[in-house]
């Protein structure tokens, strides 16, 4: 064996030139950022306005009195996210192999699935909050669950019929010929669907699936019509209390932090996704 | 001291004449009307203001005017908080009740721009900025306090003090001076529930997912007189925030304006409000105060 391999003249001209053109393009990319960054900051600031909209939208001292009662609501935004996530997850799986039960005998429970899957898409979510936890409690039944209950199984009805339509994609994107070529091994339907189709079918869909929630963590606030007060409510009443609009920035700024650790995940499983399906190209 | 008793005095003459003006208009005591109404200043003569049938006072309000802003549908029978207050108004600038005459006006007709048929119009008028611009407002006669109500039979109904509140889920606007005293005066042990709007807040009521409401007091009494089916008024909250205002209505520019303001300024100074105010709002069948 010889002393250390040595790449030849050719090969290190090449290495530096690809190490030039990638310190360029650091320093291009760079450079157009900052423009970019400094036009809009000057557009910004140099508004009319702009004194204004810096009193009113970002004012420190009222951003750090509202912050404790924005913080206080957001926690129960987290409960709400959780549960509800969970629970419209499972809904959404269940509909979605409701509708695609094969058989005459199951057509009563497809027709079912499919009208509620039309119904609660189309119905806006507010109106089923309305509906839920104004119009149920009114009913004056024994043992009626609080507002926020009501207000949840409203959400968790509302992306249920979402989530289905995406599990039901990711289904019907699994190839017949999986489906038949579990049949011929002696795979009931139960079989196949646990064995074969679902863990394909979920894997595909996870990235709308995550997405889906990521909308979610934005709408469980509505349930703060029905009276409970979640970040954005809390926000809105220091508002009311300072004629200033800084709380609902600092609500806006926690729901990011919020999200952000889901956003990454839906970026990281579709980045796997990708590679893997690319795997030995 | 001597002037301070003078004061005084003044003023429980004062309470006992709005006392009587309340009870019984008919029969007025004419010198006090006019020694009191002296000390206006030579600008308002009294009885010789600038009105629209001279040495009369014509007081405008809607029909039909409800309690407890005047009582059966007859605001010139004295009853009633704004009645009484009209009444006691005239009676400083030199008019007794026999020179006032009631005229019909309806709530959006008296502040809109253009000729007026009353000399002032008084209806639960709120002072805002954007009605200044089309009419005159006196000095406000009423400040709004905030009410609890709930539905009869509820944990809150009978409840006769603020420390009564504290077990109660109370529900109130975003963003009002009601919200306001909840948190502030009356402090809940659970949190306010908050709505965006006082016919969510009802519904709640309704369905009994809060235990009460805390609304201002016009708001109060059309929501048990008329909205809710068997609403009753808890009682009334001390002064909390920037409350609203209710002010008598005059023509934009009305010669008026100053006289109407010092009278209903004398009326608060003296303390004849706040007895008239006690007598028609807490008293019998009105909003009992929550101490």
């Amino acid at each position: 064996m010889t002393a250390l391999h040595t790449p030849s003249d050719v090969e290190r001209g090449r290495i530096a030139y690809r190490r030039r053109r990638a310190v360029r393009s650091v320093l291009l990319a760079a450079a157009s950022t900052a423009v970019l960054g400094t036009l809009l900051v000057v557009a910004v600031t140099g508004s009319p306005g702009w004194d204004r909209v810096r009193t009113s939208f970002f004012n420190a001292e009222i951003a750090k009195e509202s912050f404790p009662a924005v913080l206080e609501g957001l926690w129960l935004n987290i409960r709400m996210l959780v549960v509800c996530a969970v629970l419209a997850l499972a809904l959404g799986l269940f509909i979605a192999v409701l509708r695609t039960l094969r058989g005459p005998v199951f057509f009563p429970v497809r027709a079912m699935a499919t009208l509620y899957t039309y119904a609660f898409r189309g119905i806006p979510l507010i109106i089923v909050i309305y509906l839920f936890a104004f119009g149920i409690p009114g009913l004056r039944l024994q043992g009626t669950p609080g507002v926020l209950v009501l207000g949840g199984a409203a959400l968790v009805v509302t992306y249920g019929a979402y989530l289905a339509e995406v599990f039901r994609a990711g289904i019907e994107s699994v190839h017949p010929s999986q489906l038949a070529a579990a049949r011929s091994l002696g795979l009931t339907y139960r079989q196949t669907m646990r064995h074969v189709v679902l863990p394909q079918a979920v894997r595909r869909v996870a990235p709308p699936l995550l997405n889906d929630t990521v909308a979610l963590q934005k709408d469980v606030g509505l349930v703060s019509l029905a009276g409970p007060i979640d970040a954005v409510r809390a926000a809105q009443i220091a508002t009311a209390e300072n004629f200033n609009y800084t709380p609902y920035l600092v609500a806006a700024v926690l729901f990011v932090l919020l999200a952000l650790p889901l956003i990454a995940v839906t970026d990281w499983v579709t980045l796997r996704a990708a590679r893997r399906q690319n795997a030995g190209t | 001291m001597v002037s301070r008793n003078t004061v005084a005095a003044l003023g429980s003459a004062a309470v006992m004449l709005a006392a009587v003006a309340g009870c019984a208009p008919a029969d007025e005591t004419a010198p006090t009307a006019t020694a009191s109404a002296s000390a206006s200043g030579p600008a308002c003569a009294p009885g010789g203001l600038d009105t629209l049938t001279p040495g009369k006072l014509t007081i405008g309000t809607d029909n039909p005017a409800y309690p407890p802003w005047f009582a059966d549908n007859k605001p010139s029978n004295g009853k009633g908080f704004e009645s009484a207050v009209a009444y006691n108004v005239a009676e400083r600038l030199g008019y007794p009740a026999a020179n006032v005459t009631w005229t019909q006006v309806p709530f959006n007709n008296a502040i809109a721009p253009g000729p007026k048929t009353y000399d002032f119009d008084i209806n639960q008028f709120s002072i805002t900025d954007e009605r200044k611009q089309a009419v005159d407002f006196s000095s406000p006669y009423y400040l709004v306090r905030q009410t609890v109500i709930t539905t009869k039979g509820s944990k809150v109904d009978g409840v006769t003090n603020i420390a009564g509140l504290k077990d109660a889920k109370l529900g109130a606007q975003v963003g009002t001076t009601s919200l306001q005293a909840i948190n502030e005066l009356i402090k809940p042990s659970a949190k306010a529930q908050v709505f965006n709007s006082n016919d969510d807040a009802k519904k709640a009521l309704q369905n009994g997912t809060v235990d009460g409401l805390v609304v201002d007091l016009p708001t109060a009494f059309y929501m048990t007189g008329a909205e809710l089916d068997n609403g009753v008024i808890v009682g009334q909250l001390p002064q909390v925030g920037v409350p609203e205002q209710f002010g008598l209505v005059l023509d934009k520019d009305s010669p008026l304006t100053e006289c109407v303001s010092e009278a209903v300024d004398q009326l608060r100074q003296d303390g004849t409000l706040a007895v008239l105010e006690k007598t028609w709002l807490a008293g019998t069948n009105g909003a009992p105060e929550l101490q």
